[in-house]
């Protein structure tokens, strides 16, 4: 266990009242917030019921990285997913992902640490304040959307990993079990999905461990009850329901990159020079939108992530 | 493309009266156009989803991939049951492939590509799925357009049928279009199809050489 959380660089308009702050806290250790968090009946034993309660997440903070773009239907968000262990299409985890159960929880830290330790999902949300980050979400698949997430910066829990001088990328292993997620069992990928970022990407400010989005506890669709997000590369970068945080020394083997190597990169950043072999990346459809609009290097946020690539070819390094 | 199937020994007319038939190909008719319609309510109420033009578009193409199934399954199951009005149905089934042909490419034409005749020409070169569908879709023009009684008299069984097998290649470059399309993780989908047509042709593969060796009545005639 950290020590206790102090509430480290915020001005004090922008924080929680620490009551309420406390409150949610001591809310979130309770068996209410395992119930509620998870979208699960009591201990899991109550069948799952559509319209299920949506716990509210307090935000502590807004964000200057926040786009001021129109955010895309929670509707949309959560009823239009690639979330590959529970089936290939995109209204799959919205019918599936209700067997997940994200409490009890815990995310194992390991490899180049100086103290591997397994933290419980109630212990994270404490790691950090949360704050709201509306990022632009480009999948590769050529469609985007704006999502207002609730997390707090990854480079939090790497500050908190007390990682050794080896450790030079991160890897996120997603949770892989073939009794919450039917579709583990077909070997099309090699799971556990692995997702990887280089140390220098991991923290970037803009780098986020989401925990909610539109103010609530992230659906289980969404990779609940915690799951990466990187605005600037394609969306399969960002591993859901992570389970596993381990730093290595070499640059990790990806889920997709193992797949598809012509196809998929360890980079994926977001580039509408570099094509898909098999389509353009030049245009993307915002969901909700008729039109294509071109799409940006770096997905827009070229000014704050460009100079992590300065003098790599992004045509090869794709 | 199907033999004339050798009158069952001893077997039941398979004829039936003309009204009876000219009911169940209207059934027909209407069942075809269901999918359409339930696109088209959705389209009208905003109930496609949260992606409803790549909706069309697969949808079409599904339907497309489905009819041309049922096209060819016409002949065995003629063959198999006997039942051999059954083939009166098929230049429908065949059109409706047709019809959701239409309706794909024109989701390509306009959602994708907004009807720029560039941007839709690079497409067609550039992208190899996009390019199996397309001579699929061409190879699809001939055959509808020689549809008609009148089209088949014009030509001669013959050569009207030796046309139509072409069917066969467009189920083909179907599948190649839709394994082409899918990534790993939606493999079984174009898996499924690539087994039905398999099957499909495997069987008139299986009855040609059954009929080469077989009784000199049995050989090939008709389509
Ligand atoms: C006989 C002709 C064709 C058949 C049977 C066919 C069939 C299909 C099928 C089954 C799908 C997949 C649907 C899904 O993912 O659920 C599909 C998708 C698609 N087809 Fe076709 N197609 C044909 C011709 C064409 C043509 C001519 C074009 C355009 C020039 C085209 C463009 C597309 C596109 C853009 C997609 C969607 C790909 C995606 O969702 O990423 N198809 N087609």
């Amino acid at each position: 266990m950290p020590p206790p959380l102090a509430f480290p660089r915020i001005t004090p308009s922008e924080i929680t009242p620490p009551a309420v702050f406390a409150a949610r806290r001591a809310f979130i250790r309770s068996t209410g917030a395992l119930i509620l968090a998870g979208g699960l009946g009591s201990a899991g034993t109550v069948a799952f019921a559509t319209p299920t309660p949506r716990e509210r997440l307090a935000v502590s903070r807004r964000s200057p990285l926040s786009t001021s773009e129109a955010t895309t239907p929670y509707r949309d968000v959560t009823r239009y997913n690639n979330f590959y262990e529970f089936g290939p299409d995109k209204d799959s985890p919205a019918k599936h992902a209700h067997r997940l159960r994200t409490r009890p929880w815990s995310l194992r830290i390991e490899g180049e640490v100086r103290r591997p330790q397994t933290i419980s999902i109630e212990d994270l949300l404490a790691w950090a304040p949360l704050e709201e980050r509306i990022y632009r979400l480009r999948c590769v698949e050529g469609w985007s959307m704006v999502i207002p997430w609730i997390g707090f910066p990854l480079a939090e829990l790497i500050r908190r990993a007390d990682i050794t001088g080896n450790a030079k990328y991160v890897e996120f292993h997603s949770l892989a079990d073939p009794e919450q997620m039917p579709h583990v069992r077909t070997p099309l990928l090699d799971w556990p999905y692995v997702e990887g970022l280089r140390l220098d990407e991991a923290m970037h400010p803009l780098t986020l461990l989401a925990v909610g989005l539109y103010g609530e506890v992230l659906p289980n669709q969404n990779g609940a009850p915690v799951r990466l997000v990187v605005p600037w590369k394609y969306g399969f970068k960002s591993a859901k329901s992570i389970v596993r945080v381990r730093f290595v020394e070499r640059q990790p083997k990806t889920a997709w990159v193992k797949a598809a190597p012509e196809e998929y990169g360890f980079y994926s950043n977001v580039n509408p020079a570099v094509d898909h072999p098999r389509w353009s990346q030049a245009q993307e459809r915002r969901i909700g939108e008729f039109r294509k609009r071109p799409t940006l290097p770096f997905n827009g946020y070229a000014e704050q992530v460009a100079q992590l690539y300065a003098g790599m070819d992004l045509r090869r390094n794709f | 493309m199907p033999p004339n199937a050798p009158s069952r020994p001893g077997g039941q007319p398979t004829t039936r009266p003309q009204t009876a038939l000219t009911a169940i190909r209207a059934l027909v008719f209407v069942l075809s156009l269901l999918p359409f319609l339930h696109l088209l309510r959705g389209a009208l109420t905003d109930g496609l989803g949260a992606n409803p033009l790549e909706y069309l578009t697969q949808q079409t193409g599904t339907w497309t991939f489905n009819f041309l199934l049922l096209t060819l399954t016409i002949t065995p199951l003629r063959q198999m049951s006997g039942v051999h009005w059954l083939i009166r149905l098929r230049r429908m089934l065949g059109l409706f492939c047709f019809f959701y042909a239409v309706l794909h490419f024109a989701a390509w034409v306009w959602f994708e590509h907004f009807f720029l005749l560039e941007a839709m020409a690079r497409d067609i070169l550039k992208r190899p799925f996009i390019t199996v569908g397309f001579v699929a879709f061409a190879l699809l023009v001939p055959l509808a357009a020689t549809s008609s009684q009148y089209a088949q008299r014009r030509l001669g069984g013959r050569r009207w049928q030796t046309l139509h097998r072409s069917i066969y290649l467009i189920g083909i470059l179907a599948c190649v279009h839709y394994f082409w399309l899918v990534k790993i993780t939606a493999i079984v989908y174009p898996l499924t199809y690539a087994i039905l047509l398999a099957v499909l042709l495997g069987w008139r593969a299986r009855d040609r050489i059954a009929r080469y060796h077989g009784p000199p009545h049995q050989r090939m005639m008709g389509k």
